[in-house]
């Protein structure tokens, strides 16, 4: 518990507390927000952290960019996981996209893209159908 | 590799990366040949190579032997490894079988659901998804599984997002679906982050050998908290089951049939594998016993979603959260960590997958006819559509676990299971459990059999198109009822690889 | 004809007779008497089956292999052979019944009626030869579901809810309580056959001994055992042609011969009474026996008085099994089929009446008799055989029974047969006594007729309708006669070879 407060702990581990805040961010946001874009923003700030995440565990100390430079002494930075995130990456692009193309649909079908009205639509819908279940029993 | 000769022989060296590819390659040329047709014929015959491919390959390794496909020739653990053994060839079976039966379904089903200008759309998002799915299964690679996985959840949101021409409320289940189901693989794949910084490898024969070594750090433990809420998700463990019955319901029904017999299984398998073989099974049974957390949520899964089922009135949502109990009996097998339980839950995948699937696809042939699902409306259709109704009967009957139904046998192996464990108020979980099943079975049996029907429209019995393959999943659901050799003997070899039995960390990575 | 053959074609005529129903659904006649004639034939097969197994006793044929271990198989023994020959004989009379029944009341869904029927049979067939525990109970299950759409054949309101509580009591009790048990069993020694002198011993001992029966025991809910009883009484919505089959031939015996396999083949009689292990079932029988008497006392519905009887007589081949002596259990397998006989005329008495005169209540039914002297006759006789009186053949059940009850030393079980008797005097004789020597209170039939309803008078209901019911009134005699045979033919589940 002491090394919480360790000041070295602390900066040492500075990527991983930036992870974690923009993670818990990205979920607040997604949980919290009622607006359906809010959300997709939150699901991509969520992402973000991951892409952080993978990129900051990759780096070497005094390690340069992974690129063939001919020099045998060289040490070099993991590049496996910036292929990782790469692939990471073009997954949150698409889903993002897949997202904000429902919400368009959304929009059409609804005229709304608030959860709570969408929320307060869909109960009238099952309410109606509630009432006619009840209707033929 | 062009140079060798196209015989059976040569190709059959290929069937791991084949059984990916094929889909694969099938799906972009559906879209840019542009006829519906041929986009089915297309499907149809990806599915069809599929399952001949995922035969051969059970039968290479039923034995225990392990079929090891370096992807590019590169050598794992730095290429990609796609490895086969009785666990994966059991469930890659299980995929393209349900694949197969339901394509010609899905080609009469869709006819009235989905506007004819979006329907080789969907038979390319159908053939993404089945790619997907299949290309998690067979993996060896543990990012590879991530990839795979996204392929087939994003191909899965479009499908169900389909369902908005009958009722907009899929529009809805698919976002929903889209955030939880994102908010899943990220969290997979934090846990893989955590476990490549740890071990530095991703070959999950490779992690499996240098895990053991790090049993007490908190960092793997982490991971594999984060990968088993990841996949959770996927799977609709209890909690983090709220995706599904929207989902299901909305979706299409060809889709809720694919859907429900397929995404969920390929979810508890890589569950499986991470649990069993990565993380070596004492590992998993010591971390904060992952028992005293899956099994209690699969006794409510059990109990709670049945409960809820009983009280639905539209009987795709009731099937839905039957769907979620009958996953509850998939995790229970998982928690008793023994041969029996294992062997259970993978009997049950198989079992589970065939009942679902006949039960959805008869709902969407009424659908198809009466164009709803809502129980008080099915009133008397028994007479008036039979052979449906008698599907919808023998299906129930294997959701109860009636003898001489594959339900049963599921049922049987999961109390013997509870029994060997010396868990008696286990078994009596079970079958107490079995018992809500035949509240909402039988609800429907009544509606459909002892009430007469509602206004005046005359329904005629659904077309043979959507009659025949439905039938196939029927019988098929009490013909692996009577016999069990295939699906039991591949169910007991499956736990041996996923035990560790048949070893997987055979020459580490080889 | 071999003997595998003859166990092959006991499940296959019921089956090929269901599937002629559904052909014949437009054909009326054609219908009918083709399931009559399967049932005339399964009747032949299965005295054919008699004749062969006393020359080659342990024959079996394996159907299916369902797991390792599991099978299908069927095989022939003596209460087996006794329980088909008397199903499948008295599948002929409630045929003829049915048939009557059905058209003289003018009822619906006759192909659905008679293809459940047939079903029934069939599972009925495959529970009396099944040899061992697991083809039992997949027949059993079969045999709840297709008696579902029988008890809830008339589709009102009450028969829905007759047919819930039928479905939910005897699938509740076979899901939650046989099933574990079976699968309990099978655990403890690897097989689920039916061994003489049972296949528990060594295997179990102490309170779980008790516990394993207690599941069994519950878990039979077909036998009616006091609290799981309720079903008998719902399912009495059904048509009267089917609660002859579910009193007399099906259901009801189907519960309480597999109640005799399991203490008799599974545990053993000699393995229950050296660990005592079924002690507190002779008290749970002797209660259900008298608390059952008691309410067919109070109960006015001739058919639900009937079914209260039938509890109690349930009660009293269980409580044959729970004494655990020789004596004890030959008394029940013998009383299978003498309550059988007397039960259907009973019933097929009061189907009768109801054709006749549409009249369900005791209390409606004085006078009756001087119109109907034959029904009643019948019902006489009936009543005589279940008091227990010679020379009818419910009297031998009842003395073996008694003579049981002696060997195991427990005079209380002789004493509630004794009392119980006399409260079957006591609920039954009054109906036949009103019935004949009572006037009708009723106005003159032909001051009515005229405006009430189209029958004037109210005489003897059709030939179909009563002819039964005197057929098996001349059985319940015959059987008297035939005890000997029958108590010859039932010993060997007892003797030799434990």
């Amino acid at each position: 518990m002491s090394e919480l407060f360790d000041v070295n702990f602390i900066i040492g581990h500075f990527q991983y507390w930036l992870g974690i805040i923009l993670m818990m961010t990205g979920l607040f946001v997604v949980v919290s927000r009622g607006n359906l874009v809010k959300k997709v923003v939150g699901l991509n700030v969520f992402q973000t952290s991951v892409f952080m995440l993978y990129i900051s565990m990759g780096k070497i100390t005094g390690g340069t960019a992974p690129i063939f430079t001919g020099n045998p002494q060289e040490v070099y930075s993991n590049p496996l996981p910036h292929v990782l995130i790469l692939t990471a990456i073009v997954v949150g692009i698409a889903t993002t996209a897949l997202g904000l193309a429902l919400i368009v649909r959304i929009r059409e079908e609804y005229e709304t893209i608030e959860e709570d009205n969408i929320q307060h639509l869909e109960n009238a819908m099952q309410r109606k159908e509630d009432q006619d279940a009840g209707a033929m029993i | 590799m062009f140079s060798a000769p196209f015989t059976f022989a040569a190709l059959s060296q290929h069937f791991p990366i084949l059984q990916v590819v094929i889909p694969l390659i099938a799906a972009p040329l559906a879209v840019f040949i542009g006829v519906t047709s041929i986009a089915f014929l297309l499907a149809f015959a990806a599915s069809i190579t599929s399952l001949i491919i995922s035969y051969s390959m059970l039968m290479q390794v039923i034995d225990g032997s392990v079929i090891s496909y370096h992807i590019g020739g590169w050598a794992p653990p730095w290429g990609i490894e796609y490895r086969v053994d009785a666990a994966n060839a059991f469930v890659l079976l299980i995929l393209s079988a349900i694949s197969t039966v339901v394509l010609p379904y899905a080609k009469t089903s869709i006819e009235r659901e989905i506007r004819a200008s979006a329907q080789t759309l969907f038979y390319t998002c159908y053939l993404l998804c089945f790619t997907g799915l299949l290309g998690m299964v067979i993996t060896g690679d543990a990012f590879n599984v991530f990839v795979f996985l996204e392929i087939s959840s994003l191909s899965t949101y479009v499908l169900v997002a389909l369902g908005a021409e009958r009722d907009k409320r899929a529009l809805t289940a698919a976002f929903n679906y889209l955030i939880m189901g994102t908010i899943g693989a990220t969290f997979f794949v934090i846990g893989l982050g955590l476990l490549y910084m740890m071990t530095g490898t991703l070959n999950m024969a490779d992690l499996a050998n240098r895990l053991p070594a790090l049993s007490d750090n908190r960092t793997v433990q982490t991971a594999l908290g984060f990968i088993v809420v990841g996949m959770g998700l996927k799977l609709a463990i209890y909690p983090l089951h709220l995706w599904l019955p929207n989902a299901y319901t909305y979706a299409p029904s060809a889709v809720t049939a694919f859907l429900a017999a397929t995404a969920t299984k390929a979810a508890i398998y890589v569950l499986l594998r991470f649990m069993f073989s990565v993380f070596a099974p004492d590992f998993t049974a010591a971390t904060g016993a992952l028992n005293l957390i899956i099994l209690p949520f699969a006794v409510i899964a059990m109990f709670a979603a049945s409960i809820i089922a009983v009280f639905q009135a539209d009987l795709k949502k009731t099937l839905a959260y039957s769907s979620i109990a009958q996953i509850g009996y998939m995790l229970l097998g998982i928690s008793y960590f023994s041969h029996t339980g294992i062997t259970a839950t993978m009997i049950h995948l198989f079992n589970h997958a065939v009942t679902k699937a006949a039960l959805f696809m008869a709902v969407g042939a009424i659908v198809y006819q009466t164009g709803t699902s809502f129980i008080p409306k099915l009133a008397g259709l028994g007479k008036q559509m039979p052979w449906t109704s008698a599907a919808i009967v023998a299906g129930g009957l294997s959701l109860i676990g009636i003898p001489a139904t594959a339900g049963f046998i599921s049922k049987w192996v999961l109390i013997s299971g509870a029994l060997e464990k010396g868990w008696w108020w286990m078994a009596m979980l079970i079958v107490a459990s079995s018992l809500i099943a035949v509240i909402y079975v039988w609800q429907v049996v009544e509606t459909l059999y002892l009430k007469e029907p509602v206004g005046d429209v005359v329904v005629k019995e659904a077309p043979l198109s959507l009659l025949i393959p439905t039938w196939i999943l029927v019988i098929a659901s009490i013909y692996f009822g009577l016999d069990t050799e295939l699906t039991l003997s591949s169910a007991r070899a499956a736990a041996d690889a996923l035990l560790g039995t048949a070893p997987l960390a055979a020459g580490a990575g080889s | 004809m071999s003997v595998e053959l003859s166990l092959i074609l006991t499940l296959l005529i019921p089956l090929l007779a269901a599937w002629a129903n559904m052909i014949f659904r437009n054909h009326e006649n054609l219908r009918d008497g083709a399931t009559f004639i399967a049932s005339i034939v399964l009747f032949g097969v299965v005295v054919n089956l008699l004749r062969q197994h006393a020359a080659s006793p342990d024959i079996s044929v394996e159907l299916l292999s369902v797991m390792p271990g599991l099978s299908i198989t069927l095989s022939a023994e003596p209460l087996g052979l006794l329980f088909a020959t008397i199903a499948s004989g008295l599948w002929i009379i409630t045929h003829i019944f049915g048939v009557g029944y059905m058209r003289g009341n003018n009822e619906d869904h006759h192909t659905r009626f008679f293809t459940s029927f047939s079903l029934a049979i069939f599972a009925t067939m495959g529970i009396a030869f099944s040899a061992n525990m697991f083809t039992l109970f997949i027949f059993y299950e079969l045999l709840t579901i297709s008696t579902y759409p029988l008890v809830a054949h008339k589709q009102t309101m009450d028969a829905k809810k007759g047919a819930r509580t039928y479905l939910g009591i005897l699938m509740g009790t076979s899901i939650g309580f046989l099933l574990v048990a079976i699968i309990w069993t099978w655990h403890l020694t690897g097989t689920l056959d039916f061994v003489k002198g049972g296949i528990l011993e060594g295997k179990i001992e102490g309170p779980l001994v008790a516990i394993l029966l207690a599941l069994y025991v519950f878990g039979i809910g077909k036998a009616a055992i006091m609290p799981f009883h309720r079903w008998l009484p719902a399912a009495m919505v059904a048509p009267t042609p089917v609660s002859a089959l579910l009193h007399a031939v099906a259901v009801v015996k189907a519960g309480v011969f597999t109640m005799l396999k399991v203490g008799i083949y599974i545990f053993g009689i000699d393995f229950l009474s050296t660990t005592g292990a079924s002690e507190w079932l002779i008290w749970l029988a002797s209660a259900s026996i008298l608390i059952a008497s008691l309410i067919a006392m109070t109960k006015d519905n001739l058919k639900a008085r009937l079914a209260y009887s039938t509890i109690s007589q349930l009660s009293y081949i269980t409580l044959g099994m729970a004494l655990a002596t020789s004596m004890g259990a030959l008394g029940g397998g013998m009383h299978i089929a003498m309550h059988a006989m007397g039960k259907i005329t009973l019933f097929m008495c009061a189907g009768s009446i109801y054709v006749a005169t549409h009249k369900t209540k005791v209390s409606e039914m004085t006078g009756l008799g001087r119109v109907m002297p034959f029904t009643f006759a019948a019902f006489l006789i009936g009543s005589l055989s279940i008091i227990g009186l010679p020379p009818l053949g419910g009297s031998w059940g009842k003395w073996l029974l008694i003579v049981g009850a002696a060997d195991a030393g427990q005079q209380v079980a002789i004493a509630v047969l004794m009392i119980s008797s006399l409260l079957n005097v006591a609920y039954l004789l009054p109906i036949v006594g009103k019935g004949f020597f009572l006037a009708n209170p009723e106005p003159k039939p032909a001051a009515i007729g005229a405006a009430i309803s189209p029958k004037s008078k109210i005489a003897e209901a059709p030939l179909l309708v009563v002819l039964p019911p005197v057929l098996t009134a001349i059985g319940c005699l015959l059987l008297f006669f035939y005890a000997g045979h029958i108590q010859e033919f039932l010993m060997p589940i007892v003797t030799s070879g434990k």
